[in-house]
């Protein structure tokens, strides 16, 4: 059980500042991380892969870093990022040197990353500590976790149900205090939705602003990472940490990124000033049709305490949002279509060999190496980029892109701050109860998809429970508005800083150290 | 609007270079008309006069300096080989008579 006697209970930031007064060190933050980590994933399964060796190995370099800043002085100090030390998580498609990255997927199995990717050096260069790698679905096509190869992860709150997807480990893991931080991508909500789902903090930033370079790709126009932490400012923190530009991916924006992150207010009450003659607006399309009333509620509460403590609420309109779901299922697996045929067995992953001709092989490697969803989505993409249908599919998607993105144009040039809504149209919902049928899989991501294709950054940070279970409020801004969203974001947390709710832990973290627990493989077969 | 026969899914699979089993053909023919049904929606906008965003950041021409640069060793690239000779990847024949 994390409380604040152990160290795995702490905030980032609270480990940054025990690490600069000498009263812990990064070794035993992370051999304490590995411990929790190591003793309760055997219900939960955020983690595909763990490295002691090497976590411990980076703390004790970190360790002799911090040590001589420390002999150094202030300004020794002062230059060691916020994070040095901390240790954090990656989904299992952030290439690693050396190490394994599976993005979920049989394909992958036995790949080892034969480089680091951008974000890993920037980790590594702000001192940060790798535990591990994290579960997702399998190429981050999913929103439940349950399309991962390598069997479902849980959801800490109640391990019958979801802890959402894609980034689904990530998200997990944080919530279950086995790392204070952890990376994910966001595709068309695989950051923002998990994160509600499991009560947490989850930026995707605007498009370019995190280099993809030695990311598993996914849909290349849409693909953007970004930090899961328990609070505002460690996701802040995280998200200055990997940011910027990277000659690498020509896509990543020389936008500056903001010492600003680094700047949230640490008191309640000054962070809630930020919001007075804030001017915010709460799309109606996003209470959307099939709605928990329990999310909807909570959601309508959040809006109020905004507009209590200072902020103008108008209620305004995305027209658009209701086509944002087909022209994104057109779109994202048009992309994943072209990316995806780089797996051909030849140079790397799975690979049957029958030795007939070369084509048998690629059809019998593909076909026994990529899971249900993914082929689905392989079958979509091709489908619509096939000759005759691309003007009908394709090319009308990415003009109904352009009508999105103009919805949300129209607002900000009007001269909203932020926009605010729900996250998730639900709460996390039972294995399997979405399994069935795709198209209610997808719906789970209603409002955070046109986002993705806007190429905005949004936010989700936790706003109560509905029967339970946690809500994330969404914030989502103009193109490089993070820090601004941050400080909306960190707003919010200081308005409700007293409510009950804050203080509810997840369900079934006390559970997860019990020894017999079944794995959420077992748990699933079992309901069957 | 557009729907798939069985055949049809035969043919996007041999495309997609997917060698599907017979109940997966069977499958993926009722999802991929459920789907290609949600795709429907997108007639009831006229987007004539509207151009497509195929990217959202107004980024264009980005080039870097013209300068060489190491490679990844090949041993790297070549230990995750399914099948290697040397410092080759091997694969089938692909021309006749190999």
């Amino acid at each position: 059980m994390a409380d604040s006697q152990d160290l795995t209970g702490l905030f980032a930031h609270e480990m940054a500042a025990r690490l600069r007064s000498g009263e812990t060190t990064t070794r035993e933050l992370t051999a304490a991380h590995l411990a929790r980590a190591h003793a309760t994933d055997h219900g939960l399964h955020a983690w595909l892969s763990i490295d002691d060796d090497r976590a411990l190995a980076e703390a004790d370099a970190a360790d002799a870093r911090m040590a001589a800043a420390l002999a150094d002085g202030a300004a020794a100090l002062a230059a060691l990022h916020p994070l040095h030390g901390v240790p954090v998580a990656l989904k299992d498609l952030v290439s690693v040197k050396g190490g394994q990255c599976t993005a979920g997927s049989r394909i992958l199995e036995g790949y080892r990353a034969p480089y680091d990717a951008h974000i890993t050096e920037r980790l590594r260069d702000a001192g940060a500590v790798i535990l591990g790698k994290t579960n997702m679905d399998e190429f981050a096509m999913g929103s439940s976790c349950e399309h991962s190869a390598f069997g479902p992860t849980a959801n800490p709150w109640d391990l019958e149900r979801v802890p959402g997807g894609s980034s689904g480990g990530s998200a997990a893991s944080v919530a279950a205090f086995q790392t204070p931080l952890s990376i994910g991508t966001d595709t068309g909500g695989s950051i923002r939705q998990p994160a509600a789902l499991c009560g947490i903090v989850g930026m995707k930033p605007t498009y370019g602003r995190v280099s993809r370079f030695g990311i598993v790709a996914f849909a290349s126009s849409l693909d953007q990472i970004g930090p899961f932490a328990r609070d505002v400012r460690d996701a802040a923190a995280l998200l200055h940490a990997v940011s910027g530009r990277d000659e690498r991916d020509s896509t990543s924006a020389p936008e500056p990124v903001a010492d600003d992150l680094l700047h949230l207010p640490a008191s309640d009450d000054e962070a809630a000033s930020w919001l007075r003659g804030k001017r915010l607006g709460v799309p109606r399309e996003y209470f959307v049709e099939g709605m928990e009333p329990g999310v909807a509620e909570a959601i309508r509460t959040a809006v109020a305490d905004l507009e209590r403590a200072g902020a103008t609420i108008e209620e305004v309109s995305l027209p658009h949002t209701d086509y944002g779901l087909a022209s994104y299922y057109i779109v994202a697996p048009a992309e994943a279509s072209a990316n995806l045929a780089r797996y051909d067995g030849v140079r790397f992953g799975h690979a049957v060999t029958e030795g007939a001709d070369y084509l048998a092989d690629y059809l019998v490697t593909r076909g026994s190496g990529f899971g249900p969803e993914v082929k689905r989505r392989i079958m979509l993409g091709t489908y619509a980029l096939s000759a005759g249908y691309y003007d009908a599919f394709y090319l009308k998607a990415l003009k109904v892109r352009t009508l999105i993105k103009r919805d949300f144009d129209v607002l900000f040039d009007a001269g909203f701050d932020a926009l605010v809504g729900p996250t998730s149209p639900d709460v996390a919902f039972r294995f399997g109860a979405k399994l069935a049928d795709p198209v209610k899989m997808y719906l789970s991501d209603a409002c955070t998809l046109p986002v993705n294709m806007a190429g905005l950054p949004g936010i989700s940070i936790p706003c109560g429970l509905s029967e339970g279970l946690p809500v994330g409020l969404q914030f989502i801004g103009p193109a490089w508005s993070e820090a601004r969203l941050m400080r909306a974001a960190r707003a919010y947390e200081g308005v409700t800083a007293a409510a009950a709710w804050r203080r509810v832990q997840p369900h079934d973290l006390a559970r997860l150290a019990q020894p017999g627990l079944p794995t959420p493989v077992e748990r699933v077969a079992a309901a069957h | 609007m557009a729907s798939l026969t069985r055949a049809d899914v035969e043919h996007v699979a041999y495309l997609a270079r997917l060698g599907l089993t017979e109940p997966e053909l069977a499958r993926l023919e009722g999802q991929l008309n459920h789907i290609l049904d949600q795709y429907a929606k997108l007639a009831e906008l006229d987007t004539d006069a509207i151009p497509p965003t195929a990217q959202t950041i107004e980024l264009e021409n980005i080039l870097r300096d013209d300068v060489s640069r190491p490679s990844l060793p090949a041993e790297d690239v070549l230990a995750n080989a399914p099948h290697r000779d040397g410092e080759f990847f091997v694969v089938p024949a692909i021309l006749g008579g190999g």
